[in-house]
This record gives C-alpha cells, structure tokens and sequence, in this order.
C-alpha cells in the first residue's frame, strides 16, 4: 500500500509495468519489488524444492525469495532479484518455478510430500535400480525443484567488458563509503566510488534520521554534489563489486540499461576489471531472520527491509504489522511504521529486559511459535500464560540482529572472526592486502561509528598512497548503542526456514549433524544450505549456529563455509562480452584475400589466419577436381599461391652468424650472402622444434623463415635464447611477417611469369636453386627467394604488403596467360607429400630429428640447442618410429591420415600398433593416394606392406612402405 | 611496365566517426625500427637526434613529435615513424608495411580504449609522449599518447579488419552511454 508523502520516488512519473502478465503502476525510482507491494502483491514467487508460496524478505541484492524472470526468448533473464529490478515503461516480469502460475502452482503438491522430502532424501530413496538415476530419476527431480529458465536461445544482447583503474576504490555508498570518498577525494587521490543501488546514500536511504542537522537523503546530496565537482571521483552506482583478486583487481558488475525500457546501443551490463592501489570496504551489512515455525509465509519481511519500503519507497509493507526481534533496532520499525498511520499489531522483543514502549502492545521476553496464512501471513502465535495467543497481522517484520557484508574479504582465503557482543562474524585483520573494512562491514552499525570509521579507513588509505591526512569534521549523526541478545531459532510445531533459496530448514541441518555430516563444510553439501544463487546471504551464520548448537560447539568453533566470488550472480553474457561471432578471435588476412574471395576460394583458418582452399573452375563441382587440377598445372605450367603466413625474422649483428648457428642444428656461418638454406630447429629437449629457410642477405643480415604455426612461438624461442642463453650476444631480431607479401611461383613457367613483373629479368646463370636477392618489382623494391615447396622450380617473391594484392592480381593473370594460375592449401600439400616435405603435421612436437631422417642435420662440428638433449638413448634407434612414405595396394575407397600401421598378420589392436599416419594426399600425377607417417624401425621396411586401420573413420587399407620422396627423389627438377 | 598500386591496410573501411569519437588511419611515409647494437645505445640516439630531432626514447616514451617521431616498441628497440632515417650501429628494418596505423581522437577516446585494453590510460598516468605495448582485445598492439585527445595505435596490418570493427563497436558502446 502506497503512503501519501513518504519517500524518495518520483510521483510525478508513473510507470506501467507487468508482472505474470497482470498491468500495474509503479514510479520512478521504483524497485519491481517496492512496486508489487505498493500494489498488494505479496505472493512473488515459489520456493525452490516445495514449491512454497513466498513473498519478497528483503530490500537488497541479498533478496533470497523474490525471484523473476524479466523479458522473453532469448533476452529473458532467470533468476532476477526483484529487490534489485528497477521497473520501466513496458517491463514485463513473471514469477518462475510455478505453473501455471505463482498464484496457483499445481507443482505447489510437492510440499505436501515434504516429510519425505528432508535433507539428502534423495540419495537415500533413488538408489535402485542405478542406472535409473541418470536416465529418470535426476531429470524429474530437476524438472520438479529449480529456479527461472534460460529462453533457450542464444542471446544476441550488447553487454561489455571494461577496465578501470584508481588510487583507491571505495565499495559501498552508505555513511563510512561516503565519508571515505569524500576525504579522499578531496585529499587529491583518484577515486572510484561503486554501490550496487541505484543510487548512493545506502540506509540513510531507508531510515529517517539526521546527519548534520538535516535528513539522511539530503546529507547525501550535498556530499554527492561536491563528489561530482571534484572531477577525480567516478561515482559508479548499480555497480556491485563481484570479486577480490590478485594484486588490487576487483571485478565489478555494472548495470548499465537493464532498468531502461529502450538501451539503444548500451550494452545491458558491463563487466569492470578495477585495479585499485587501496581499497575501503564499505558494504554494509546484512539483517538475519530468526528460524521460528512457518516463518516463509509471504508478508514476513526483514524489520529493516520493512523500513526501507516505507521511508525510501512510501510503501506499507502491511495494514496490520507486527514485529519480532532480538534487538533494539528492529523497535524503530513499529516507530516509523506508527508514526505513519500503519497499525502496529505487536511487537515482540525475545529479550526478558528489553526496554520498549509504544502505542502498541509490546511482549517481552517471548517468541513467536507459530504462523498461518494459505497464500501469505494472516495471523501470528505466540506463548501466552501456559496456553497460546494468536494475533492478526498482514505483514511480520523480523530482525535477528544484522551480519556484517564481509564477503569480499573472504576472496583471498581469510576465514572471518567471531566477536561476541555482536553475536556476528567480522572481517579478519588484514584479509585483503590494501583493503580496509569501515562501518557495519566490521560491524560498527551507529551512524556516527560508520562516518567516523569511513574517515579512518579514509586516512589509512590516504597514508598508503602517501597523500595527505586532514583531521576531518564530521557531522552530528545518530550514535545508539547496537544492544541484542542472540536469538538463533524457536523451537515448535512445524518447519522453521534457514536457507529460504534452496528450502533449508532447521530439521534438515540438524538431520546433517545427526547424520554425521558435522563438519559445516559437509553440512552444507549435504543440506544445500548456501549453495543457491543468493550464496546464503541471509542463512548462513543461522545454519552453522543450528549446526553448532546440534553438535555441542560453540559458533567460533563450527566456523563458516568459504565465501568465494561473485558476491551477487554474474552474468556469463557480460563476463564473455564482446566474444560473440567476430569478437571471439582476431581474424588475420592475406593481402591476397579479396582476391582469393574473388575467386570463389573457400578460406580455411590456419592459426588465425584465413588461407584459401582451392580455387573452384566454373566446371568443377568437387574440392578434389580443383585440387588434381591445380596440382598438376604447378607440375606442368606454373602455380602461384600466397605465403605470407610464414614467419618471416630479419636478424641483424655481429653475432648473428654465431646465434644462428646455436638456434639451428645445422651452419649458417658458412652460408654465402645471397644464399638460402633450409634449417632446423630442435628444442631444449632434443626433439623438433620447427624448420624453415634461412636467407643470409649479407654479412651480418640474415632473414629467417619460420612455418605459420610456430611463427610465435619461434620468436618468443629467439628472445629466451637472446637473454637467457646467449646472454651479450650483440645480435638483433624483430619480426618482418607483417611487412612483406610473400608469393611462391612454381613450376616450368614459373620463370617466365617472374620475367614478366620484373624490371629486370632473371638471369638463370645468376639465379641457381636456393639463390636470393634484392630485385625491382614492377618499379618496387622487393626480394626474391628460388626455394622450392613444391619440388619444382620455384621462387617466392616478396614486395612490402601494401603492394601484395596488386602482385597477387598480376600475378595469377600472368599465370593464367601460360597456362596455370593460383593454388591454394589443398594443393599445396599433395604437392609436398609427393616430395616427402614434412610440416607440422610430422614434426608435431614428439619427434626427433632422427625419425624424420635428419639425423645427418645435427652438424658435429658445433653445439646447438637440444643436441646433447638428442643424443639420449631412446632418442634414436630401430626401436623409434620413422618416418615413411606409404602407398595404397590396389583400389581404395578412403586413405586418410589419423588411422595405425599394423603388420599385415597381426590383429589390428592397440597392443599390435607399429605406427600412424599422419599426412594424406592424393596424387593426380602418381594416380594414387600417398601418404606420410612414422612406422616402428620403417626406414628399413621399405618395401613391406603392411595394414593401415582407422578405427574411428572406419577405413582400412593395405598399403606398401616406401621413401616419403616419391616424385623427383634426384630434385632434378628443381634445380632445373 | 605499370608500378604497382600500393593499399592501405584499412583501405575502405576509415574515417569513421561515432558521437565525439573520431577512429582514422595515418599513413607515415616510413616506419623504421631501431635496435642498436652492443655499445651503441648512445651514439645511435645522438645520430637520430641530429638526423630528425628527436632521440632514442626511453621504455614506455616517445620523442619527437607528429611526422618525425620515435616510439619505444620493446626492449632495446624503438620505431621511427615519419621519415625514413639510416642510422649506423643499429639493426635497421623496414616496418612502413607491417603495421595498421590507427587514430582515436575525441574527449571519450579514453573511455572507448578502456573496453578494449587493460593499459591505464588515465591522464595522470598515460600522458602525451607515454608509449607501450599492450593488448587490443585479442590482438597485441603498440600505444601511444600523442595528445591530451588523442592516441595513436599500431595493430598488425593482417588483423587490421578486426581492430576497426572492435575499435567501432567500443565507440558505439561509449556514445550510447551518457
């Protein structure tokens, strides 16, 4: 019920708004929560496993009850806290876990079943026949308990990640957060100020005292308005500080437009990455319920959540109210509540000596022993002379007392310390380094307490970042004594709610320690107690006291479980942001790409490259067609295919001669300028690392050519080599891969296609095989390289990329005038297969050089990396799997690389493998599939057959064993 | 014979401007980097300085300014970005191709770098002439301030495609939230 002149809403902007399909009116600064009660709804929700009806129990993000679903399809979002909802023009919630509906859930039958349905019921009763678990019973219990649902979708909305960082972070925008802040602020130091409301003040917000002469709220103005004057404070609200991490990283989840009816291009959330040198945890605290029979009926609310509706939102909770605490805070309830107009039914104070007057019947030294109400409370029980005494209400505020929001001073590992004369745990000394609790965090709850320790965290921040400290003037606040006596639970006919989320009662966490699981980690897991999506921020420290009370131990003695991060639900959508389609990797393109696209050539990854397949013919409808015809027009006219994916290193220094000599098995000291020479490259570990082509291109200039794949992590190898193994070495090296477009051009034409955009054409006498140099390309400077992939004559010609997609066009269109054109991958690779070129589909990482038949590489004359490491035993051997080429025996169906060589008699199981394959292709020229692979002692098995069997594919074939080079094994060709 | 026809590495897809953020390639006629040998840290920067006027600049600096100037790029190694320069007692190479150079000006490019890169750009931090390599989403990249409004990036040329549709989406992003 909405009061007139009471709280901080805007009535001056009504907002329609649906909730399970019903239209209502709320305002701005509405929550969904302060809404629905303006409009009498206290039925929310239903409970998780019993399907109870509930109400909304709090004011926070600590809500455990009030859950919705806001939106449909793929943008609906489970599992909302309605007390952290704004409501907009258009929102549209519903109530979750019921059908077919919250008002009349049919599922609502499973609480009748709830004595069978205590703490691990389901371990006990859903044990035969086992394998009906997985396939019956587990599916129905989870279609039956749960919470909201994903639309099932993916969902397509903008959210964001973002980083920010500050000299101090301050979490928490109640008294001590401001106070804090401020100080700050003023003090110079750059300042993030976070709350996870919508607005800053926290509960001056939600009471009606003053500070400094004038009402909360307005205190909280004025320090806002100088905070945003100040231009080195960011004010941050609907921000909730998630997480605790290494090194003053904080995560933090901003609410960026899920309380706007239209975002635009916002994104809904974005997710913060803070780094802070210092940082005040302000958050405040959380107030307990007390676990009395029924106590989950819609309508029994927190005493402060009850507040906090009515001075911050206008709302009686209730027309009848009674109260029922343990403290003498939760007496300011029945105050403001009479004070307004809204009848007080009674107040009931656990404590013998509990000092309380009103207008009102007060009942000391008693508890409440019972409830009823179908759809949401209507009258209270409580002891009276030996016999009970029911009193009418519509709405029951409770306090247990409040707990301090230590959460995040957990993160690290800190275990919280019980202090007694709160009956509460606090934050452990130094548990976050460069944090510092202030306020009802550490469980100072006096206002006056929380503006003088947010100033002394303020000054204890300021020191750290070496800033000045000003003793500050504070304003006059409230300073009450914080006077409770512990009240955990009442004993009672009927079930009495912990963990309200996952329908934790009293009975359940004492069947636990009955049950021997007494350890609070193990009661936890056997109850579920804690472990819904609210954490059991309101349940916690009330199931370890019912759990220390059940096992005899004192509450320090039981301990906590751990709290870890996030503090409050975080949506994966917003931790994952900017993933989606594109944004999941960084997309690198040839400067032939267009032109390849052009073409029709589907494009294939490679690392993160994108590297055409083939170039379809207009006549050809099969991959393979393109491939044999493309193959052979590089064995017959000329191909020209983009390389520039290779990695491409220029080495320069007086030492370089003698590094490469180290990085490399075999020399490059000897080799002349204006000479190429294949190289390879072994690990630490003595097996193969990576091979290339090496140019020197003068003295002291070397040019060095890894694969696609390891072009990084052979530049990272460089730079370990560089300062960790040669430290001094006056040699340098940077990359050059993104500098030059690199073409190769194969086959008997290939020469004169090159005479072709040359300024000067090549002189064969001065360009024998493996010669390079500078030359001028169609009026450019660029190099050329005669290497050969192929083994046909072939030169890779190099222009600075910029040029790359002119010289590819004219390239191919010379090709094309001879007789050939481009190549891509496919063909690529039949062509190295028929020479026995290995890639890094044969130097995978668990070879050596030996297996591949380079043992003769290791050059004897000099150390290098992984020689010694090479010359293991066990390294080399006929018991090593070598490297062989293999050949179908008559017609095939498949041959495909991935499938084990076994003996032509043996059976063809693991035990029995000799070998794989690891490289397939198949050759138009040989008119046969070739393949690669590594067959146990197989250099001397040339010749044999033996039975290659895929048992994944289901392919099987025999074949021969034979010398990986099949075509041209004199090179003839490529020398030519 | 025709020259080849030479295209920038984000050919077709900039200037683009979104709210009070403008993302633009410049094109310099030269990047060089710049990595002297053992011993010659002094004379090279002493060589650079009366060649262009500015020197070699320290970790995380640039010297010079906008058409001549050195940006820190690694250890031991700094980019000339304008003029082509030959410089004797440093590994010289041509880089003029390798890089995509981005532009963001605007009074939130700031705030638009903050999705992208966990670099702390604050101004009190990052100021103009400060340099560093860092990340771009996914992609590495060199930083510079060169301009209260201004930074400069330099992304691989082959992800350029990719840097322009983050840089964007960030700065769609950043004008959508007042």
């Amino acid at each position: 019920m909405r009061l007139a002149g009471l709280g901080l809403i805007d009535r001056d902007t009504p907002l329609r708004f649906t909730f399970d399909g019903r239209s209502y009116e709320g305002f701005q600064g509405d929550t969904l929560a302060s809404a629905l009660l303006a409009n009498n709804v206290r039925l929310m929700a239903r409970s998780f496993k019993y399907h109870r009806p509930r109400g909304v129990l709090t004011a926070g993000s600590e809500e455990p009850n009030a859950l919705v679903t806001i939106g449909r399809g793929a943008a609906q979002t489970p599992n909302v806290r309605a007390t952290v909802q704004e409501i907009f023009a258009g929102l549209e919630a519903r109530g979750q876990n019921a059908w077919p509906s919250v008002n009349h859930d049919l599922m609502a039958v499973n609480d009748l079943l709830s004595p069978f349905l205590g703490a691990g019921f389901y371990y006990k009763t859903f044990m035969w026949p086992r394998r009906f678990w997985e396939s019956l019973y587990e599916p129905v219990i989870r279609r039956a308990a749960g919470l909201g649902a994903l639309g099932g979708d993916a969902d397509r909305a903008q959210y964001d990640k973002a980083f920010a960082h500050c000299d101090l972070l301050v979490i928490g925008g109640g008294p001590a957060g401001l106070v804090a802040a401020l100080l700050a602020g003023r003090a110079g130091a750059d300042v993030i100020l976070a709350d996870e409301d919508s607005r800053f003040g926290g509960r001056l917000l939600a009471e009606t005292e003053e500070v400094g002469g004038v009402p909360g709220p307005d205190w909280v103005a004025g320090v806002l308005a100088e905070l945003s004057g100040m231009g080195n404070v960011r004010l941050m609200v609907r921000t909730t500080v998630t997480g605790a991490y290494d090194q003053g990283t904080y995560g933090a989840l901003e609410r960026v437009s899920l309380h706007r009816t239209d975002p635009g291009d916002a994104p809904l959330e974005t997710f913060w990455r803070i780094a802070a040198k210092q940082v005040v945890l302000a958050s405040g605290a959380i107030e307990r319920p007390i676990a009395f029979p029924m106590n989950d009926r819609p309508g029994i609310m927190m005493a402060g959540a009850v507040r906090a509706y009515l001075n911050r939102w206008g709302v009686a909770a209730g027309r009848r109210v009674a109260v029922f605490a343990n403290n003498d805070g939760a007496h300011r309830t029945a105050r403001d509540l009479a004070r307004a107009g809204v009848e007080i039914a009674a107040v009931i104070d656990s404590r013998p000596d509990a000092q309380a007057s009103g207008d009102y019947p007060v009942f000391t030294g008693t508890t409440i022993t019972g409830t009823s109400g179908r759809h949401g409370i209507e009258e209270i029980t409580i002891p009276d002379r030996g016999d009970t005494r029911a009193i009418k209400c519509d709405c029951l505020a409770m306090s247990g007392g409040w707990n301090p929001a230590l959460h995040l001073t957990s993160h690290m590992g800190a275990r919280p310390v019980w202090q007694d004369d709160i009956a509460a745990f606090v934050p452990a000394k130094d548990a976050v380094p460069g944090m510092t609790v202030a306020g009802a965090a550490r469980g100072v709850f006096s206002t006056a307490g929380c503006l003088a320790d947010g100033a002394r965290a303020a000054g204890k921040a300021l020191q750290a970042l070496g800033k000045p400290v000003k003793k500050p003037e504070l304003p006059q606040a409230e300073d009450g004594a914080y006077a409770l006596a512990p009240l955990w639970q009442v004993p009672g006919k009927g079930r009495a709610w912990l963990d309200f989320q996952n329908d934790v009662t009293v009975k359940d966490v004492k069947l636990a320690a009955q049950e021997n699981f007494r350890s609070v980690e193990h009661m936890k897991r056997y109850t579920t107690q804690g472990m819904a999506t609210d954490q059991g921020k309101t349940s916690n420290i009330a199931a370890m006291a019912v759990l220390a009370d059940a096992t005899g131990r004192s509450l320090p003695e039981t301990g906590t479980t751990t709290f870890r991060p996030p503090y409050t639900p975080v949506t994966i959508a917003a931790m994952g942001a900017g993933g989606l389609d594109k944004g999941f990797a960084p997309e690198r393109f040839m400067t032939s790409h267009t032109a390849s696209l052009q073409r029709g050539a589907p494009m294939i990854e490679a690392g993160l490259w994108y590297r055409p397949s083939y170039f379809p013919a207009p006549h050809e409808t099969t991959w393979r067609e393109a491939c044999d015809r493309e193959v052979l027009m590089v064995r017959n006219a000329v191909g020209v295919a983009d390389v520039s994916t290779l990695g491409k290193i220029d080495i320069q220094g007086p030492d370089s001669a003698r590094f490469l000599d180290f990085v490399y098995s075999n020399r490059f000291s000897t080799l002349k300028p204006g000479r190429v020479r294949y190289g390879l490259m072994l690990r630490e570990d003595g097996h193969v690392m990576d091979d290339g082509t090496t140019a020197r291109l003068g003295d002291r200039h070397y040019l060095m050519t890894t694969t696609t794949a390891a072009a990084g992590p052979v530049m990272m190898h460089l730079d370990w080599v560089k300062q960790g193994l040669m430290p001094g070495a006056d040699v340098q090296f940077v990359s050059v891969t993104e500098q030059w477009a690199q073409f190769a051009v194969a086959g008997p034409g290939a020469r004169a296609v090159l005479d072709l955009v040359l300024d000067t054409p090549l002189d064969p006498a001065d360009w024998p095989f493996m010669a390079c140099g500078a030359v001028q390309v169609m009026g450019v400077a660029g190099r050329l390289f005669r290497i050969s992939f192929s083994g046909e004559e072939g030169y890779e010609i190099a222009v600075p990329a910029r040029f790359g997609e002119n010289l590819f066009r004219v390239l191919v269109s010379h090709a094309e005038s001879l007789g050939g054109g481009p190549y891509g991958m496919e063909a690529l690779n039949v062509l190295r297969i028929e020479k026995g070129f290995v890639t890094h589909a044969e130097i995978h990482g668990r070879v050596t050089a030996f297996d591949i038949g380079m043992q003769r590489m290791i050059s004897p004359g000099k150390d290098c990396i992984g020689k010694a490491a090479s010359q293991r035993p066990g390294l080399s051997g006929p018991d090593r799997d070598q490297l062989v080429g293999l050949r179908p025996i008559g017609a095939v169906q498949d041959f495909a690389a991935g499938g084990h060589l076994f003996a032509d008699a043996n059976p063809a199981t693991a035990k029995n493998s000799e070998g794989y394959v690891t490289s397939v292709g198949y050759s138009p020229v040989q008119q046969s599939y070739l393949g690669m692979g590594f067959l146990r002692n197989g250099r001397a098995r040339h010749g044999e057959t033996v039975r290659l069997v895929d048992h994944l594919r289901g392919i099987e074939a025999r074949c021969v064993v034979t010398d990986p080079v099949v075509f041209d094994p004199d090179g003839g060709r490529m020398r030519a | 014979m025709p020259r080849l026809i030479a295209k920038s590495a984000c050919d077709g897809l900039l200037p683009v401007t979104i709210g009070s953020v403008t993302l633009s390639e410049f094109s310099p006629d030269a990047i060089t980097s710049l990595a002297p040998f053992n011993g010659r840290a002094a004379a090279v920067s002493g060589a650079l300085k009366s060649a262009i006027g500015a020197g070699f600049p320290a970790a995380n600096r640039c010297t010079g300014k906008a058409g001549a100037r050195v940006a820190w790029s690694g250890i031991g190694q700094a980019l000339v970005i304008g003029p082509r320069v030959e410089i004797d007692g440093a590994a010289m190479t041509d880089q003029t191709d390798a890089w995509a150079c981005l532009a963001l000006d605007g009074a939130r490019a700031g705030e638009v770098l903050a999705r992208l890169c966990p670099l702390d750009l604050r101004d009190s931090q990052f100021k103009t002439g400060h340099a560093a390599r860092s990340l771009l989403g996914h992609m590495t990249g060199l930083f510079l301030r060169t301009g209260a409004r201004r930074f400069e990036l330099l992304v691989f040329r082959s992800m350029a495609q990719t840097a322009v549709h983050e840089l964007t989406g960030a700065m769609t992003s950043v004008d959508a939230q007042a």
